[in-house]
């Protein structure tokens, strides 16, 4: 009886008549009611917004890597210039050094020719003394001569 | 006793009785349209005011919507595959709304509450007619949708891996409908019913964890609905290698 009346023709829980179909157009005519209401417009905001965000995002990767090459870049030139400070500093030291020897052979050649001067000079001057004095003392000695003579 | 009038009035539950409507010489339940023309409706007035002015940056109805969005093309995506889920998504998203709108607008809103002349309101998914004709949908988009992508190599689908499989893939297509339709109609009338009959007994306390589990059960059928028939679909588009 209860089976019969789950299958009767009129009422029972499995009555299936025009319903069906029925149903089943207004789902159809639901899918494209949402389509056109939903599914379409609230699709177009999400994807322009996941583009907009994959646009940055790109942007924002390529930004950073032209960062990053700069940055190499400019680390690179900081290197180089270092280096070449230093060889600049070294070439300085060398020629400061350089010029420094030099100086000081100057100085030693010019105070070596002024005491070989000095020294001739003093020869000179010592010859020059002594043949005086050798000839101051000729001319005494005649004189001494000269007065023992005239005494006698 | 008369045992088809205690189970047919058991706990003043009209079960299996209809509110007829006569259409020419056609008959239509009419609680079922009441109730789905009514949810529908409050669906499509709920995402008209969501998407009446989209911004970019989204905000309160329009957030919940771009939500909605988000997880029903995640679901469909997952089942059908990168390739052709933007043209089922509708589809697959309709079928989720309109279950779960269904279920929960079913076991939330306090129909028995309007009288009618026959029968009662509740979930038009507690109806066989609703699961039924979703059901044949289903089938007729799976079918639609390895055609249309694949056209006549879509009966390999049958034949393989090997033609052993010939017959058990010719009866899936009759079990695929004929469990997704009981599924959703037994789960969702199981539901009401126990709910009703708890009531009936003990009306106070005891059916408030029960109707949350019907909540549960009842999102949790749409989603099983809306995934099984988005995998048919997935499964008649696939490529076989």
């Amino acid at each position: 009886m209860f089976v019969s009346h789950l299958f009767a023709t009129e009422g029972g829980l499995f009555d299936i008549n025009a319903t069906l179909p029925l149903m089943a157009i207004q789902v159809v005519v639901l899918t494209y009611l949402l389509n056109s209401l939903f599914f379409k417009p609230v699709g177009k905001v999400v994807e322009k917004r996941e583009e907009f965000v994959r646009g940055n995002i790109t942007e924002a990767k390529k930004k950073l890597a032209e960062v990053e090459k700069l940055e190499a870049d400019l680390q690179n030139q900081l290197l180089e210039a270092r280096s070449e400070a230093a060889q600049i500093v070294n070439e300085a030291e060398k020629d400061s050094e350089k010029l420094y020897k030099e100086a000081i052979e100057l100085a030693n050649s010019e105070a070596n020719t002024s005491k070989e001067n000095a020294r001739l000079e003093i020869e000179n001057q010592t010859s020059s003394a002594r043949e005086q004095l050798s000839q101051q003392a000729d001319a005494l000695s005649e004189l001494i001569v000269n007065r023992l003579i005239h005494q006698t | 006793m008369n045992l088809s009038y205690f189970f047919t009035n058991f706990a003043e539950l009209e079960v299996g009785q209809h509110l007829y409507w006569q259409i020419g010489n056609i008959s239509i339940h009419g609680q079922v349209f009441l109730t789905s023309w009514i949810l529908l409706g409050a669906l499509l007035v709920f995402i008209s005011l969501g998407t009446k002015k989209m911004e970019n940056d989204p905000k309160g109805l329009q957030n919940l919507l771009e939500f909605l969005w988000d997880y029903i093309r995640d679901l469909a995506r997952t089942q059908i595959g990168e390739k052709v889920y933007r043209d089922w998504m509708p589809f697959i998203g309709t079928l989720f709304l309109f279950v779960f709108v269904s279920n929960w607008g079913g076991a939330l809103i306090p129909w028995r509450l309007i009288k009618l002349p026959s029968g009662e309101l509740g979930a038009p998914t507690a109806d066989i007619n609703t699961t039924i004709a979703l059901a044949l949908l289903v089938s007729l988009s799976y079918f639609y949708a390895g055609l249309s992508n694949k056209g006549w190599r879509y009966f390999e689908y049958y034949v393989h891996p090997t033609p052993i499989m010939l017959p058990f893939k010719i009866l899936e297509d009759f079990t695929k409908p004929l469990s997704l339709s009981f599924r959703l109609f037994g789960n969702i009338l199981a539901d009401e019913l126990v709910v009703s009959v708890l009531v009936f007994l003990v009306p106070l306390v005891l059916p408030i964890p029960v109707m949350f589990l019907g909540l549960f059960t009842s999102a949790i059928q749409a989603l099983i609905f809306a995934t099984l028939a988005a995998y048919y679909i997935g499964e008649a588009v696939e490529e076989h290698h």
